[in-house]
């Protein structure tokens, strides 16, 4: 476990943890606040998956670009979207990324390349595709990564996706979060073959399988593949990773037993990396007391902007269905 | 058209086509993707020879994936581009309904305001041309529903050559629907245009007893209809929609003021379509106006069928136009 230390150093190390922490405490606060009705809708957890997202993220250059789907927080708060607007969006107020018409599933940020959320399973693919040609048209270096669920493999928009981005040689990394679970469909019960990373051979798509609970893992397998896209080829990387909540607020789980759920959570993302540093000797428990203390402010800091906020006046309902022409 | 003007004949393919190679030649951003509209130069010969002059980066084939090109379009206009995606016909448009309605149309909503979507997608619409069920049906009244869209509907040379460029100039997606049966349309080349608009009905034919409001294929329907009662000496007003959405009220109401009565012609079907939006705009609008009630002749609530006696009766023909305005010319309120 502690083999992947020579290349981490401390300072790296804290990032990571304090990324996943934050991401964690955020959503638990997400819970909390969607408790006191604050936060309504849809609203989809990370929570378990903290690496995955953490792990990717590492290696984008700013100039690059995030899809992800309608369980994107992880990935909006890891891509340095800022938590006080993302917190302001779930509530619905006007100061919110997307001023509040988007929500939980749909948080837009044009400042950090983050094209969104999306409510549709898989209809973010296309659309990274497209970013990604647009960038091979303009002689950009750019990278799309894409973010999605192991459910959307079925969709026939993972296949066209595939196929276009390798037809094209686009620069698209393909991140398949692989929680088992689609819902309550078990990847077993609807897919005649298990091993997504292999479907790529199919399209002539480099791809690997990675063990989405160990960040170090995650990022060193995302750093590879990188290297790839960014010379103009699409990847596609499976992180092989668990949902410890349920998939929305509104699951009674009765599709898996409570003994999976326990056996993954020893393999909490957090609590193994904590090991790994403490092996590796580079971790001391007030740091760990001092990055919860950051974080704990930054999520606080993050309820007060969003309570603070306004709300849209409603004369502005129909605004922003089509551009205000002066944009362009 | 002026004295002194070309009077170079062209078709309205050609005429498409113009525009497409305009649209190519003055922006590096623009670019044609779709299913063989390069190698096969277009499956109704739209993009014929663009292929060789513009290339296949900029003249893009694209495998049989409705979904993930008109995807990649959205993302490419995200991303910088201005994209013309062409989808062979309405029909197909529907495996890529998904991407117009719950991505291009809903971003710059969703987003707050943030990512707005300058793609065009153009495609071709309409029966008469005995392809049955699949390949027939004037689905553009049902896209005219969807909010953030820009629905246009050229038939005339002018707006076949001009009407591209407008909509490459929107920050927002345009959806531009070719009746299939006007590609081989032949008329007089238009002229060169700037600030071209597609924001406003069009009166092609002044009159004063009735006011046919038609689009696309029924345009040229009412026209040939509006000759026939000329003779019998009603004179019907025809107005051409132009744009779908958004619907330009004015220009339908000022024409109800002035001929008092009003046939929609549409070839989609009549329920729930863009005929009973007119005809409830026209009710809340001018009701106070109307000699008679709104009339309407619709395409027939079946799937179009192959048979051509049956495809023939199934849409609006000049006679039934003809005939449905005599009866309401008849009537009094
Ligand atoms: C096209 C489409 N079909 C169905 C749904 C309903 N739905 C929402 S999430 C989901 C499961 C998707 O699972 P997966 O892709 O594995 O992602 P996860 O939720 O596990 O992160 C389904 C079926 C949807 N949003 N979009």
């Amino acid at each position: 476990m502690s083999g992947n230390f020579p290349t981490c150093d401390r300072d790296r190390a804290l990032r990571l943890l304090e990324q996943m922490i934050r991401i964690r405490r955020f959503e638990e606060k997400c819970v909390e606040l969607y408790g006191a009705q604050k936060i309504r809708g849809f609203m989809h957890l990370y929570i378990g998956e903290e690496a995955v997202a953490t792990g990717v993220m590492e290696q984008l250059c700013p100039e690059d670009a995030v899809s992800a789907t309608y369980r994107e927080h992880g990935q909006a708060l890891a891509r340095g979207v800022d938590p006080g607007k993302l917190m302001a969006e779930m509530y619905g107020k006007q100061q919110g990324c997307a001023r509040g018409r988007g929500g939980s599933m749909h948080i837009f940020d044009a400042s950090t390349r983050f094209y969104g959320g999306n409510g549709i399973v898989a209809g973010g693919l296309p659309v990274a595709v497209g970013l990604a040609l647009a960038d091979r048209m303009q002689n950009r270096r750019n990278v799309t990564a894409c973010f999605f669920g192991e459910g959307a493999v079925a969709e026939g928009e993972f296949h066209e996706s595939m196929n276009l981005a390798a037809l094209w040689r686009l620069p698209v990394l393909f991140v398949c979060e692989n929680n088992l679970y689609a819902m309550g469909t078990a990847l077993r019960i609807s897919e005649s073959a298990t091993d997504i990373a292999r479907k790529a051979e199919a399209y002539d798509v480099a791809s690997a399988a990675v063990d989405g609970m160990d960040v170090l893992a995650v990022a060193e397998a995302a750093r590879r593949a990188v290297d790839v896209v960014r010379e103009g080829r699409p990847y596609l990387l499976e992180c092989r990773t668990y949902r410890f909540r349920a998939h929305s607020m509104f699951d009674a789980e009765l599709y898996r037993p409570k003994e999976e759920v326990a056996q993954w959570k020893k393999r909490d993302p957090i609590t193994l990396f904590v090991a790994q540093m403490q092996d590796a000797g580079v971790l001391r428990d007030e740091d760990v007391r001092e990055l919860e203390r950051r974080v704990e402010r930054e999520v606080a800091e993050a309820v007060s902007f969003a309570e603070a906020g306004n709300w849209e006046p409603v004369e502005d309902l129909t605004r922003f269905v089509y551009s205000e022409k002066s944009r362009l | 058209m002026s004295d002194s003007a070309a009077t170079n004949k062209t078709t309205y393919r050609e005429a498409i086509r113009e525009g497409l190679r305009e649209a190519l030649c003055s922006d590096s951003r623009v670019f044609l993707m779709g299913e063989d509209v390069g190698h096969y130069g277009g499956c109704f010969a739209v993009s014929r020879g663009l292929l060789e002059e513009f290339g296949a980066e900029r003249v893009r084939d694209t495998p049989l994936a409705e979904s993930a090109f008109v995807g990649a379009g959205i993302g490419a206009a995200l991303g910088g581009m201005r994209p013309i995606v062409e989808i062979m016909t309405v029909n197909f448009s529907l495996l890529a309904l998904d991407q117009i309605m719950n991505t291009a149309a809903t971003l710059l909503h969703m987003s707050g305001g943030q990512f707005n979507v300058p793609i065009v997608i153009r495609m071709a619409t309409g029966g008469g041309k005995q392809l049955a069920a699949q390949h027939s049906h004037s689905l553009e009244g049902w896209y005219a529903h969807i909010p953030g869209l820009t629905i246009l509907t050229p038939a005339t040379m002018e707006d076949a050559r001009h009407m591209l460029g407008a909509a490459l100039r929107e920050p927002d997606p345009v959806l531009i629907f070719e009746n299939q049966t006007l590609y081989p349309l032949e008329g007089d080349s238009p002229e060169p245009a700037s600030n071209f608009d597609i924001t406003r009905a069009a009166v092609r034919r002044p009159g004063r007893d009735a006011t046919l409001v038609t689009y696309g294929a029924g345009l040229h329907k009412s026209l040939a209809a509006a000759e026939t009662l000329a003779a019998e000496g009603v004179d019907v007003e025809v107005l051409d929609l132009r744009v779908l959405r958004p619907l330009d009220d004015a220009t339908i109401i000022e024409s109800i003021g002035k001929t008092h009565r009003a046939l929609v012609v549409d070839d989609g079907w009549r329920s729930g379509g863009i005929s009973a939006e007119i005809a409830a705009r026209i009710m809340e609008q001018a009701f106070f106006e109307l000699d008679a009630p709104v009339a309407r002749l619709c395409g027939a609530e079946v799937p179009m069928p192959y048979s051509k006696h049956l495809e023939l009766a199934a849409l609006p023909q000049p006679e039934t136009i003809a005939e449905t305005v005599r009866k309401l010319v008849n009537k009094h309120g």
